[in-house]
């Protein structure tokens, strides 16, 4: 159990990078406390695997340091880090039985075998396997294979981190949500420091405390679910995160306003004047309005999902969408929307930025 | 795996070791090669007379010698001409039992395909005798067609078996959606079968092309003449003229040489044609 | 994968039946034929029943020709699998070094025969090959004409030379079907170099060595050329293999009824070790397709 710091990190796969298109991950400072139970999310391609096998030691950043408990170990191998890792697809040793299989990580460490079979009777048990200890791995399903490759991660009670590389993929729907309640309670009860890599939001939101949401290369913004959903620090994440994702529209701020056109956009704290900024706000803060508020959009689609329906709408070209209760009628075509100005963000390059009486919060 | 060194210290240590030794077994390969292409690039004289590991005084006349005899460089011609047929025969004949093979199961299948691998397995020595002896009787001996039909008793069997590795590779799906579509089977097979296993018919020529190139025994028990192979006029040439041993050289290395050029154009597929498509 | 039955599947298969029926069948029938009769010469031939069959399965000869094959044959599978896996486990697994080694290795495979038994004829010899030429100047003597040993030497490093190649190129694909998570995986379980090789090269490349072995064995079983090139069968009979024997026997010496008892002896013994090698093949295939 470790905490794990990452300083003035940055990778890239070539030899000789020459912008920061050429960066896989870009240079970042970053801390993961010990015991958190993180989630790494981001689309495909956004560095995030490559992130991980930073941490594995399983790749060597081209620039900067990483510590474990303030202790360097850039240059340290895999074996050395007392790392735990999950992969995307189940890596079993094929020749080996269940029961060994499990205990490959802890024999090549040299435990004494009373407390390899303890160990491995117990993450057995976790991940629902007893039965199965003295089979082959080879006849077994993928799902199977990939619970193993789960419990290799777990065998081991000493490690510094546990890495999860989206270990869900290949497990059906119902055994996923179990799994994952599973880790959960691994957790708890051990307080290892884990980090979970998905693409999935909803992955992330149920299994971390602390999401990280990175995008091209960066780590956009980190902080508890609540935080991601209410104040999204790029316009990246409120995109990414919530279904649909937030209405970003190009807006002129000013004091306690903003301006679509000439429309005017209330606010609820007090901003700096910004020519060129964009106001974000979530479907869910969206509302019908009257003839006088909020800005005229033109109805497209009604989608009804069960609990609510998405209100697919435009206005001057771009998407905007509300989420209505169950039950409202919604005509198509012309109507008006208006936002709830405590859930209006304001963002300049990008960029939230907060009200200039708003408590700073940590990015 | 104890001593904290440097990961990419380490890491360049193994690549050195790793490099030393294909290089050693590299050197190990062409060695051998080497001193035949050096002999051949000498006069007889100085092959006799000195030992020298180049040559002192560079010539082609080995070359020019096979360049300018019909005996030699119809060897060559020949040789190209059967191994050529048989490729062409082998793959014709095997594509459609490939297919069969990999896609249905019908009466004595499966012992049909071990009879045919038996004659993968079956030593030319015990053909040889009976095979001139039928060739002749049919009037096909020296003639290059007979090689290449004789040729066909291990190459066929070898076509079939990597051309169905590579076909079932390839989903079912296809096929029915092709039929779905409205398909013949002879236009579904040219036009999008053949298109999908292009890469596994040109492993498989590449494997009848070295086969039937390398072997010598039929070759040289089939022919008189007329269709005689490179390496039987080498070993007859050697004989006669009381080894001239410049001449062999520059012989060996020229037979050297297509094998090297069809390695070249296979050489992305060459390591999962060697597993016959089952890797 | 479940086949469909169709039994005019027949109508494929029919090209190659009749095109190897035509190679195979016909020259066996003619063994068989010989096999089972005497001749005076004149064309003219008795009935010889099983009389060849008894005489070869007694003949000294044969079982000493026998012997001769199965030492080689195992020897040079002692040689040539260890060697070729651990030359495929050296080498680049990418890019352009991957492909110049592949191109270089793969050359001898490619080089006719009896070409294969000039080099090494040539790189043996005393006074004008490479080899011959440093082993004496280092004070060795070795000249595989006269020595039983150093003919045998000379011809099992040429099939290793020839082959192990072949060894090479099967186990390196094996080894390229390997996913880099495995690799990772075990860094992280925090195994050993030994570990790696016995829990996952090993498992993942024995499909493909299975095959190394068998091909090997088979082809190494019915070698004649290049041994035949290099030392004749000789000294004595010191190197005369199962092949060269019997080549000598039908075309050398026109023995054509003990020739042909030779011959179908042999081949059922090719045709036993066909058996297995099939058997193991299928039962394989049909485990790799269960998973």
């Amino acid at each position: 159990m470790a905490r794990i710091t990452l300083a003035q990190l940055a990778h890239s796969y070539l030899k000789a990078p020459s912008g920061p298109a050429d960066y896989a991950l870009k240079r970042m400072d970053h801390e993961w406390e010990d015991g958190g139970a993180y989630a790494l999310l981001g689309p495909s391609g956004c560095g995030k695997t490559t992130l991980l096998n930073i941490i594995s030691g399983l790749l060597r950043p081209s620039e900067g340091r990483i510590a474990f408990d303030g202790r360097d170990v850039t240059d340290l191998p895999t074996a050395e880090r007392n790392i735990a890792q999950v992969f995307q697809f189940p890596v079993v040793y094929d020749t080996m039985t269940v029961f060994d299989n499990l205990a490959f990580p802890l024999r090549n460490r040299g435990a004494e075998e009373d407390y390899v079979r303890r160990r491995v009777g117990a993450v057995a048990e976790m991940i629902g396997m007893t039965d199965a200890l003295g089979r082959k791995a080879q006849g077994l399903t993928a799902d199977a294979k990939q619970k193993i490759s789960l419990g290799r991660g777990m065998v081991r009670e000493d490690v510094n981190a546990i890495l999860f590389d989206e270990p869900l993929t290949v497990i059906d729907p119902h055994m996923k949500w179990e799994l994952r309640t599973q880790l959960k309670a691994l957790h708890r009860e051990f307080g290892h420091t884990m980090i979970y890599v998905t693409h999935d939001q909803t992955e992330a939101l149920t299994f971390a405390d602390k999401v990280v949401v990175m995008h091209d290369g960066q780590v956009v913004q980190m902080g508890a679910p609540e935080e991601l959903f209410a104040r999204p620090a790029h316009t990246f994440v409120g995109f990414f995160i919530g279904s649909p994702g937030m209405n970003v529209l190009p807006a002129r701020v000013a004091g306690a306003q903003a301006w679509i056109g000439e429309h005017v956009i209330p606010l609820a704290g007090d901003h700096a004047p910004q020519e060129r900024a964009e106001i974000g706000v979530r479907p869910e803060f969206v509302r019908l309005a009257g003839p006088d508020e909020g800005i005229p959009v033109v109805v497209r689609r009604v989608e009804d999902i069960g609990r609510h329906q998405i209100v697919r709408a435009e206005h001057a070209g771009r998407e905007v969408n509300m989420l209505a209760p169950e039950g409202q009628a919604v005509p198509l075509g012309e109507a008006r929307f208006a936002f709830d100005p405590e859930a209006v963000n304001v963002y300049v390059d990008g960029w939230r930025v907060p009200a200039r009486d708003e408590k700073e919060t940590a990015r | 795996m104890t001593a904290p060194a440097p990961a990419g210290a380490r890491r360049r240590f193994a690549f050195n070791g790793s490099a030393l030794t294909c290089a050693l077994y590299i050197l190990f390969l062409l060695l051998p090669i080497y001193w035949l292409v050096n002999m051949s690039l000498k006069t007889n004289e100085e092959i006799l007379s000195s030992f020298s590991l180049w040559p002192r005084d560079l010539t082609l006349a080995n070359y020019m010698v096979i360049f300018t005899d019909p005996s030699w460089y119809w060897g060559y011609i020949n040789s190209l001409i059967y191994v050529v047929l048989n490729t062409v025969i082998s793959i014709a004949a095997a594509l459609p039992a490939a297919y069969a093979f990999s896609r249905y199961s019908f009466l004595g299948d499966k012992h049909l395909f071990f009879w045919l691998l038996t004659n993968r397995m079956a030593p030319p020595a015990v053909f040889a005798l009976p095979f001139f002896q039928l060739y002749s009787s049919i009037g096909l001996f020296d003639t290059h067609i007979a090689v290449a039909l004789a040729h066909c008793l291990f190459n066929v069997p070898l076509a079939v078996w990597i051309l169905e590795g590579f076909m079932r590779g390839v989903p079912r799906e296809i096929d029915e959606t092709a039929y779905i579509d409205g398909y013949s089977f002879g236009r579904f097979f040219v036009k999008i079968f053949m298109p999908l296993i292009a890469s596994g018919i040109g492993v498989t020529a590449f494997f009848c092309f070295m086969f039937s190139w390398v072997e010598l025994l039929l070759s040289r028990t089939l022919t008189s003449v007329d269709a005689k192979p490179i390496a039987a006029t080498m070993t007859r040439t050697v004989s006669a003229s009381g080894l001239d041993w410049g001449v062999l050289a520059a012989a060996g290395v020229l037979t050297i040489v297509p094998g090297a050029l069809v390695i070249w154009f296979v050489r992305n597929y060459i390591a999962k044609g060697f597993a016959m498509g089952r890797v | 994968m479940n086949k469909t039955v169709n039994q005019r599947a027949w109508f494929l298969v029919l090209p190659v039946l009749l095109l190897v029926g035509f190679s195979a069948v016909v020259p066996l029938m003619t063994v068989v034929n010989y096999s089972v009769q005497d001749t005076f010469g004149n064309n003219q031939f008795f009935w010889a029943g099983l009389e060849w069959f008894e005489e070869m399965l007694a003949s000294e000869r044969l079982h000493n020709a026998f012997l001769r094959q199965l030492a080689f044959s195992a020897i040079i599978l002692a040689i040539e699998v260890p060697l070729g896996v651990f030359v495929a486990l050296n080498m680049p697994k990418r890019g352009v070094w991957a492909s110049v080694c592949l191109v270089l290795m793969a050359l001898p495979l490619l080089i006719p025969w009896n070409v294969v038994g000039t080099i090494w004829q040539i790189f043996g010899r005393v006074d004008i090959g490479l080899l011959g030429y440093a082993l004496s100047a280092l004070g060795i003597d070795y000249n595989y004409t006269q020595d039983p040993i150093d003919a045998w030497i000379t011809i099992i490093v040429m099939d290793v030379w020839h082959w192990t190649s072949l060894v090479v190129l099967l186990a390196y694909a094996g080894l390229r079907s390997i996913p880099d998570a495995y690799y990772q995986a075990a860094k992280i379980d925090q195994a050993s170099r030994w570990k790696v090789f016995r829990y996952i090269e090993l498992p993942k490349m024995r499909g493909v060595l299975l095959i190394a072995v068998l091909l090997r064995f088979m082809d190494s079983f019915m070698i004649y050329t290049e041994p035949f090139v290099v030392t004749g069968g000789g000294p004595g009979n010191a190197t005369t293999l199962l092949s060269i024997d019997l080549v000598k026997m039908a075309i050398g010496q026109f023995d054509l009824g003990p020739a042909a008892a030779f011959s179908i002896i042999y081949f059922l013994v090719i045709l036993l070790l066909s058996w297995v090698f099939y058997t193991v093949m299928t039962n394989l295939d049909a485990q790799e397709s269960r998973k």
